[in-house]
This record gives C-alpha cells, structure tokens and sequence, in this order.
C-alpha cells in the first residue's frame, strides 16, 4: 500500500481551477519533487493535502485512510507535517518551544492533568523535551533554543521550521519551497540537511521547489503542473529533456 | 526550603493580612481595598488569558463576572439567608463553610457555560467580528438579569451577607477576606499552571499564527474553548466573591464599564503576563482610591493616563515579561513549575 | 393602522442608528480601526448644537444679545454644528490616532486609545457641565399630519430624508470620485497608497471629517427629536449602532444603512410585541445570532488567508 495516494484531485476558487484533477501515489521513503511555474497550483495541493482547503472533487489517501472532513490538525496527527513557502513560525516564542508544541497532538495528558501536575503530565512533558532537544542536537540548533525566531537569520530560520515539521515525527515531510530566499551557502546546507533527514528517518519528503539544483540533487521523481494539471511524471533526466515542460518554463517560440 | 520562599512568604502575608483585619489595625475601608484589590487581580489575570496570550479583544468579562456573582449569589441565599421570594434558609449555618465555596464553584461553572456564547463564535470569526460578539453578550446578560423578577431585576439582589454572618457565627474570623484573597492565589496558580504547559501553550500558538497552529497539530477549537470556558469560569468566580463582598448586587456594575475597566488592567499589566496583570490590578485599586478626590474627574483623569501609556509605552507595565524574566534571581524562591 | 405608526417610527430610529454607524463604518472601511469614540462624539454634536442654538436665541449662559428667529437659528445651526463635530473629530485623529499610527503601533493600542477617548469626552462632560441636563430649544414649530390614523411629524420626515440623502451623498463619494478611491485603496495597502503620490494623512482627515459631521448632524437630529442631552446618551446609542454596522458588514457603507435601519426594525417591532423592557435583550440577541450564522456581517467579505 502507497503512503499517500490521490486521485483526481480538483480544486476549484469561485470559476478559477487551481488545481485540476491531479494524481500521485507516493510509496514509502521516498523523495518526490513538485515544479512547476508560479500560480500553478503546487502549493494548493500541499494545503489541500494538509487539510486546509477541502477538495472540489477527488480523493486523497494517508496509508489508505481518506483524509476527507478532516481538520487540519487531524491530518497532521495521521504523520503529515509541512513547512510553508513564507516562514510561519510563533515569532514571540522560543524556538524550543516552537518545537514543543508541535507534539500537541500526542501530548497524552488533560487539562486537568495540568493543572495538577500529575505524575503522568510530569513523565510526558519530560518526554516531549527531550524529543525537542534531541532535535535541536541533531540539527544544530542547540544554541538558539532559548532565542525568538524573529531575532534569528532567515536560513536558521528555516532550518527551526523544518526541526518543527521533523517534531509531529511524520510520516510524510511536505516542504514547501525550502530554499525559497536562502544564499548559496545556505542552500547547500539545506541539501545536506534533507539528505541527512531523508536518511535517517523513515520519512517520505515531498518537496515544492524553484531551484533545480536543490530538485535535482535530491528527488529521485519529478512531477510537473502547469494551470493546475500535471505535464510530466519521471525521472530528473526526463524532466530536463521533456518538451513539455520545457515549454511551460520558456514559452512556446511559435509566437 | 530556598525554593519555597515565595510560597511561604505568599502565605505568611495572607496571614498577616487576616490577622490585621481581624485586631482592627486594618479598618473597614482598608479591608474592603484589600479585597477589592483581590477581586481586581482575578479578573485582570483570568482576562488575560483571552486578550493577552490569545490576542483576541473580548470587552464583555463583565458579564461572564455577573452570571457569577448571580448564580453564586442565588445558591447562598437560597442556602443561607431569609428571602422573600426563595424563603426560610435550607441549611443552618455550619454548613456555610462547605456551602460558600461549593456556591462559588457552582458560579464560575456557570459562568464558564455562559463563556460557550463566546467561544463557539470564535470558531469562524476572530479580531473585531468576535470582539463584537463580546461586547453583545455582555449587554445580552445585563438585559436578561435586568428581566429577571426572582433576582430584583434593575433593582439588584441581596441577602448575601447573611453567608458572611454565619460563618463568623461559628468562628469569627473575617471570613470574606480570607475568601477573596485564597481566591485571588487559587486564579493566578491555575492560570500560571496551564500556561506554562505545552497544552497551555498552544493559546499563544494562536495569538501568534492560528494556520500554523492549526497544521502543527494543534486543535485550534478546542484551545479556544478551552481559553474561552477558563477565562469567563474565573470571572464567574471573582464576580461571586465580589457578590457576597459587597453583600448587594445589582445588573449595572456588571456593565461595559467594568468590562473596560478590567481591560484596562489587562493593557496596564501588559498582555501575556500573569504578574503584570497582578501588578496592574493592585496599582489600579489603589490608582483609584488614591484619586478619589478628584470626583467626577477621576474618570477623566484616568482614560487620559492610559492614552498616555499607550502613546509612550504601549506593551504596559511587564510587556509579555514575568517578574521572574526581568529578575532571575527571583526564580530561586519559588518552585511553582 | 399601528403597524405603520411602528413602521414609521423604526425608520426614525433607524436613521439615527444608520447615521452613526455611518461614521463607524467610514472610519473602519479606510483605517481598520473601530473608533470607539465615535458614539460620544456623537454626543458632543448634541451639545454643540445645544450652544450653538441657545446661543443663537439669546437663552443660554453665553448671551451675545442674539435673539435670531427660530428658523434662521436652525439653518445656522445646522453647518456649524457639523462643521464643529467634523473638528472634534479631527482633533481626535490628529492628537490621538496619528502619532500612533506614525510609530507604527499595534492596531489594537489605537483601539484602547480609542476607548479611552470617549470615556474623557463623556466624563469631561459631566465634569464640565454638571450632571444635570440640558433641553435642547425649539427650533421648528412641530407639524403633525395625520394620514389615515397615522402620525407623520415633520421631524421624523427630516431625520428619515437625511439618513438616505446622507447614505447616497457618501456612496457617491466613496464609489465615485478620486477621493473615495483613495479610501478604499487605503484600506487595502496603507503602505503602497503613499507611493503613488497619494497624501495618505489628508485622506484621513476627509474620512474623519466626513464621519463626524454625520455624527454632528444625527446628533442635531436626536436632540431636536428627543431635546433631553446627558453625556452618556451617545454611549449606548454609540454601542450600538456600532454593532448595527457589523451587522450590516462593517466597512461598507450599504452594510451600515441597512445595519441601522434593522436594529430600528428589530427594537420597534419588540416593544410592539414585549414589554419595553426586553428590547435590548432582544435586538441584542438577534444581532449575535446573525453573527454565528454570518460572521462577517451582510455585506462583509470575509477575508482569505493565503499560506
């Protein structure tokens, strides 16, 4: 059984399709990339995936579990955790505790177990820190624990969004245009950075991203929209020789 | 022994308090600051969850206060006292001291219920939509009791201090006070607990980014609930001892008035900080006693000084800091996680 | 024949409310501020009125010897009053609202600065002037048509006339000319409107002075109607008509006149029904029922997030 399958997807706004009936079946561990040129409808598909926006028509399947009338909170305690094309991290927070909440979903004691400390609410707060911390080791984020987001670069800024993601323990990683405003050295980094998620954890990645150096030296598959519908499926070689797209990015010369 | 300073030092006061009450060297007036200050520090701070660590603008705390202060009022009178209406007291006097708490209780549980008018609009509708919906509940509660013949409607209700009588029958100690200021601890404890939890903190979650809070897993509606039930719950509570306080109640001290009034702790103490709105509380008691003598100016005089705050220093008092941010070596003394 | 009466008075009272609403809405649609003030600047057009007329008649504390005809006051009395609320108002912008909004403050310290502006306009009020209050002085001789058992005063046909040609007067404005454009654009981008060489700060105080002249002319149109002033007759009329133009979807001018118009509705047909005294408990209730089923009020467009 695929990890994320979807079919015939369609998103409509009022008399505009944003997305139209797009497929995909994702398998475990794998690294998928979404391109496409701007106002294709990619990151529609992350939020509908996400469960932001309900789908017009269609389907789509967590390890076989419509994932239809679900909140978005719900999609993400089924493993489905996502970074967003403009960084949205909780800016008066500390980054610690930016990647503490975003266990709420597992958090495995009540109100009332806060209110009165209990043992249990003890015994999971501690488990919910030391997940966040062995995070932050792991991604080198040590040092800016006790720091606020705002007060941060934007590339480690990033790098806290994507540790926040990694918390949920998900499944499937959904990154929404990662190198989106990085530097070069940055956008190195990050390569490294997903390849060392993509290989240590059991996690499918499925990326929106602009820079084909980043697509092409990660993704072992490609999907290409355009207007909302899908214009080529394969590998980054394909990709790169495939008419169609070719068309889409430069234009057609038979003007 | 260190880190149950404050603890101890929190409680030796209250005590000290009592005990100055109870020889007289605090007079009538003082006393009731003193528990009027109490009441002032369980709004500001239970009003603070909402406006300040939610961001949301709720101006209708007033009223969840007076579904409180009625509720509670009616279980003691009913309990307590000779009514026209309700009739003879069903219980003696002995039993006020399990009576009076469980009647508060009985109160803030109201008033949380009354707090779902709120918190189910704010599913859809956040900013100025919701702050509306605030402000008409408010005015929909007064109106309500003002139609309520059982409660004297505009005439107000009372019967109230008879609670207060019957306890000091058994033991005479002022027994309100006490009341007022475990209460004013038992609100900032509770709220000081949850905010601090990760649970807790999914509500400035919220405040700060509700998409991401809701697609980081947090469930958004029932935080909300949560944030709205707890604030409008403690209001209900400070409105019932304010109730039996005063010994009389009536619809209009729980009007936008006073929903201003606790915003205006709230804004002063600084949004997102359960000391500041302490501080603001108590400050503003005294504010007000202190500027008595201005009369009818004093209502001028202080929506000016809070135009000024606003002007020059708009975070209030504390900003979203603790007492123990600004001074550290605070936290030595105290062990409430 | 009392369903018209009622009807007739619904409209009187909703005029008043949609006049008011229509300064909130002003103000919101451009700036995205509830200018909580609004209601007792209202207030402060009755008693402005109120000095302008007595002074005008000779009857007042302040006695210039003017003893001018009752009609000719009311033509004077008019403008100056609108011209004197449109300056309240804009005094409040430029002392209170624009240094903020200068330092780029958060919207919600505007809205507290807001609050507490009205409280000093109210209670400087009673300080000032004293608890007791004031009778508003005949300024028209009262005419009472009586068609088929309904009575039509001129008055109420003045202040329904004037809601609808003020309602048209600021459509017009704000659909059609260059200013009005400038007004919703600000409201879009309060950033980008200063690019384009627009002067952001004059456009303001047009919206200002639009807002509060109409509070200044409901304000002469209340006190003639109901000629007892006390300063806190715009606080609860203020409340409400405030919500009257969330209702309607505040931020639009349609939303604020058919906002104001169904509060009146809404209150009159109550007490046509149910003792005077559950009137607000009523019209409140309605009016949060219609927030649950619309939140962004009747002619509010709700707004998208984009992530």
């Amino acid at each position: 059984m695929s990890l994320l399958e979807i079919n015939g997807l369609t998103r409509r706004f009022g008399g505009l399709i944003a997305v139209n009936d797009f497929n995909i079946e994702i398998g475990e561990h794998e690294l998928v990339a979404l391109i496409g040129p701007n106002g294709a409808g990619k990151t529609t598909v992350f939020n509908l995936i996400s469960g932001f926006y309900q789908p017009s028509e269609g389907s789509i399947r967590l390890n076989g579990k419509d994932t239809k009338g679900l909140r978005p909170h719900q999609v993400t305690a089924l493993g489905v955790a996502r970074t967003f094309q403009g960084i949205r991290l909780w800016s008066e927070m500390t980054v610690l505790d930016n990647i503490r909440i975003a266990q709420h979903y597992r958090l495995g004691y009540s109100l009332l177990d806060s209110f009165l400390r209990t043992k249990n609410y003890m015994l999971r707060e501690k488990a919910i820190d030391d997940i966040a911390w062995k995070l932050l080791e792991a991604m080198d984020l040590k040092d800016c624990a006790n720091e606020l987001p705002r007060n941060l670069p934007y590339g480690v800024q990033r790098r806290v969004e994507i540790a926040r993601a990694m918390s949920v323990k998900p499944s499937l990683l959904l990154l929404d245009e990662p190198a989106a405003g990085l530097n070069s050295a940055d956008v190195e980094g990050l390569i490294k950075l997903v390849r060392w998620i993509y290989d240590t954890f059991p996690v499918t990645i499925w990326m929106i991203e602009h820079q084909m150096t980043v697509v092409m030296s990660l993704c072992s598959r490609i999907k290409v929209v355009d207007f909302g519908t899908t214009i080529a499926d394969g590998t980054p070689e394909e990709i790169q020789s495939n008419p169609t797209v070719i068309k889409a990015y430069l234009g057609d010369d038979t003007i | 022994m260190q880190k149950h300073t404050f603890t101890i030092g929190l409680f030796a006061l209250i005590a000290l308090i009592v005990a100055l009450s109870q020889l007289n060297i605090l007079d009538q007036y003082y006393t009731s600051v003193i528990m009027f200050m109490g009441v002032n520090v369980m709004l500001a701070s239970s009003l603070n969850l909402v406006n300040g660590y939610m961001g949301e603008f709720s101006c209708g705390h007033g009223g969840f206060m007076c579904v409180g202060a009625y509720v509670s009022s009616l279980c003691t009178v009913l309990m307590f006292s000779k009514n026209q209406i309700l009739g003879a007291p069903l219980l003696p006097p002995q039993l006020a001291f399990i009576g009076f708490p469980i009647a508060l209780m009985v109160g803030a549980g109201a008033a949380a219920v009354a707090g779902l008018v709120v918190a189910i609009p704010s599913f859809k509708t956040r900013g100025d939509y919701l702050a509306i919906i605030t402000l008409a509940a408010n005015y929909i509660i007064i109106s309500a009791i003002n139609n309520m013949e059982i409660v004297g409607g505009p005439r107000g209700f009372m019967g109230m201090s008879a609670t207060d009588r019957a306890m000091s029958g058994v033991i005479d100690l002022p027994w309100m006070l006490i009341f007022v200021l475990l209460g004013s601890v038992f609100t900032v404890w509770l709220l000081r607990r949850f905010v601090t939890s990760t649970l807790g903190k999914g509500v400035p979650a919220i405040c700060q980014d509700e998409i991401a809070a809701e697609i980081m897993s947090v469930d958004t509606n029932r935080m909300k609930l949560i944030a709205f039930m707890l604030s409008s719950g403690l209001a209900g509570l400070a409105g019932g001892l304010y109730a039996h306080v005063l010994g009389y109640v009536n619809p209009q001290s729980f009007d936008i008035m006073r929903s201003t009034e606790v915003m205006v702790m709230v804004y002063l103490g600084g949004m997102g900080s359960l000391s500041g709105a302490a501080i603001a509380a108590v400050s503003y008691t005294v504010l007000m006693e202190a500027l008595r003598f201005l009369d009818v100016w004093k209502w001028v005089v202080i929506p000016l000084l809070l135009i000024l705050l606003m002007q020059f220093r708009p975070e209030g008092i504390m900003g979203n800091k603790e007492l123990s941010d600004l001074f550290p070596k605070l936290r030595k003394y105290y062990s409430f996680k | 024949m009392e369903i018209f009466q009622n009807i007739l008075n619904a409209l009187q009272f909703g005029s008043f409310y949609a006049l008011i609403a229509l300064g909130y809405t002003l103000v919101y649609g451009v700036l995205r501020l509830i200018n909580f003030a609004h209601g007792d600047i209202f207030m402060v057009g009755a008693y402005l009125a109120y000095f302008v007329a007595v002074t005008l008649l000779g009857i007042g504390g302040l006695n210039l010897g003017l003893h001018v005809d009752p009609a000719l006051a009311l033509a004077i009395t008019v403008p100056a009053t609108m011209i004197l609320t449109a300056l309240v108002g804009v005094t409040l912008e430029r002392t209170a609202y624009r240094p903020l909004r200068r330092k780029g403050a958060d919207r919600l310290y505007v809205v507290i600065t807001a609050l507490m502006a009205g409280l000093v306009l109210e209670n400087g009020n009673l300080a000032l002037l004293g608890a007791s209050r004031k009778r508003f002085p005949d300024l028209i001789d009262k005419v009472i048509w009586n068609l088929g058992g309904v009575s039509v005063t001129n008055l109420k046909v003045v202040v329904i006339v004037a809601a609808i040609a003020v309602f048209l007067m600021l459509q017009f404005i704000v659909t059609r000319t260059k200013i009005g454009m400038a007004m919703r654009g600000i409201s879009y981008d309060k950033f980008a409107i200063p690019l384009m060489g627009i002067p952001l700060d004059t456009i303001i105080v047009v919206t200002f002075v639009l807002g509060s002249a109409m509070a200044g002319l409901a304000g002469i149109l209340f006190a003639m109607s109901y000629p007892i002033l006390e300063p806190y007759m715009g606080a609860l009329i203020g409340w409400k008509a405030f919500i009257a133009a969330v209702v309607g979807g505040i931020g639009d001018i349609r939303g604020a006149i058919v906002g104001g118009f169904m509060l009146g509705f809404i209150e009159i047909g109550v007490v046509a029904v149910f003792p005077s005294t559950l009137r607000d408990l009523f019209a409140f209730s309605v009016l949060l029922i219609i927030l649950w089923l619309r939140p962004t009020g009747i002619y509010g467009v709700a707004q998208t997030t984009k992530i």
